[in-house]
């Protein structure tokens, strides 16, 4: 298969946000700012597309009973060496979005992909898959922290923009601004993609 | 007293589901029914409880004392599908009508993340046996207050005229902003 168009069917003809709306929690936990989601985005995306390399590598081995225990050991791995060299290396960004990195195992992306694609395909077009599929969440969710760290701190990945005379929205970066943003963004495809006239 | 305030917390003040985001696929996913919404929320307490507990028990007595603290993601994890799987067992043994009104929703709860999650915030806290229990109800009766108000919302809206592009998941996730609002009074109720 074409890679692009692996790539190009998880950042947008299925994003796993917007489309497919599932993955909600991390979602709305960590976008506060543009920053924290792009950590959250790249981090879910590392695990993704290592699960569905292995994945699709034992998909043979793995006898089909015990597949979801053994799918969730796989990406529990990958989720605690992500872990690990977040301390390591990014310990605030570790610190900002903390539970979150420990919950990427049960973030239903990832056991999504490996149930429906990974082992199904070719570890080559599994990996691609993943990639795709992190990019559309990373997309998402640099979408959501943008306007809402915009609109609550008047700031983008951590300049401020806006002159200081604008009030701020701090609902925004508060939990309640992370449902209403999430709702009219999603109103707003909906919207739009009612009046785009069916192509094929 | 602390337990107590522990408690309240994690009842009201950092609610779950609007206050942590943690468990909000199952919020948004079965509540469209009070009935459901109220099974579901049985059920994830007893999980919770239970997963507080076990976890505990693990992490000081098996990975701590052997320095393999870095395997309680992996460890947690097990244990949490482990315990769904015999409460899935137990009930289907001992009351199969409850069995079957929870139907689907009892394996879906090993990947309700506010289940990993409360084990998670035992650890890193370093709560108490007694206190992690505590923990693990309150947040579990949160998630069902929250989830049971929002199922009975949802139905009465069933019977609004929702302008077209809001209709499902958006005006759901409005809903909830709202509710978060809400409870966001309680947020000077205590300090912990």
């Amino acid at each position: 298969m074409n890679p692009w168009k692996i790539i190009k069917n998880g950042l947008l003809d299925e994003n796993p946000t917007f489309i497919q709306v599932i993955g909600m929690c991390p979602t709305l936990a960590v976008t506060t700012s543009a920053i924290n989601g792009i950590g959250m985005g790249l981090s879910t995306l590392v695990v993704l597309a290592c699960s569905n390399l292995v994945i699709s590598l034992l998909r043979n081995f793995i006898p089909s009973k015990v597949r979801i225990p053994a799918f969730v050991v796989i990406i529990s791995t990958f989720v605690t060496v992500v872990q690990l060299l977040l301390q390591a290396y990014l310990p605030s960004l570790n610190a900002s979005l903390g539970i979150f990195i420990p919950l990427i195992v049960v973030n239903c992306i990832i056991l999504a992909r490996a149930e429906s694609y990974a082992s199904k395909n070719d570890a080559l077009s599994s990996a691609l898959d993943g990639i795709g599929m992190g990019l559309g969440f990373t997309a998402a969710l640099v979408a959501i922290g943008c306007i809402r760290e915009l609109l609550g701190s008047g700031s983008l990945f951590g300049i401020s923009v806006l002159p200081t005379e604008f009030p701020k929205t701090t609902i925004m970066i508060l939990p309640p601004g992370a449902f209403l943003t999430l709702g009219c963004l999603m109103a707003l495809l909906n919207h739009l993609r009612s009046k785009k006239p069916e192509v094929e | 007293m602390q337990t107590l305030l522990v408690f309240i917390s994690a009842v009201l003040v950092n609610n779950f589901v609007l206050n942590r985001f943690l468990g909000i696929c199952p919020f948004l996913g079965v509540s469209k029914k009070v009935e459901t919404a109220l099974g579901m929320g049985i059920a994830v307490t007893f999980v919770m409880a239970l997963a507080s507990a076990s976890t505990y028990i693990v992490y000081n007595t098996l990975l701590a004392p052997f320095g393999l603290e870095y395997l309680y993601n992996i460890a947690f994890i097990l244990i949490i599908a482990a315990l769904v799987q015999l409460v899935e067992m137990f009930i289907k043994k001992s009351s199969p009508p409850l069995y079957q009104a929870l139907g689907i929703y009892l394996p879906l709860i090993t990947t309700n993340c506010a289940v990993l999650g409360v084990t998670v915030i035992n650890k890193e806290s370093g709560y108490s046996f007694i206190t992690s229990i505590v923990n693990g109800v309150g947040a579990a009766l949160g998630f069902t207050l929250a989830i049971v108000l929002f199922a009975s919302i949802r139905e009465r809206m069933e019977r609004n005229n929702i302008p077209a592009p809001f209709q499902g998941f958006p005006i759901a996730l409005i809903t909830a902003g709202l509710m978060s609002i809400a409870f966001l009074g309680f947020s000077g109720l205590i300090k912990v």
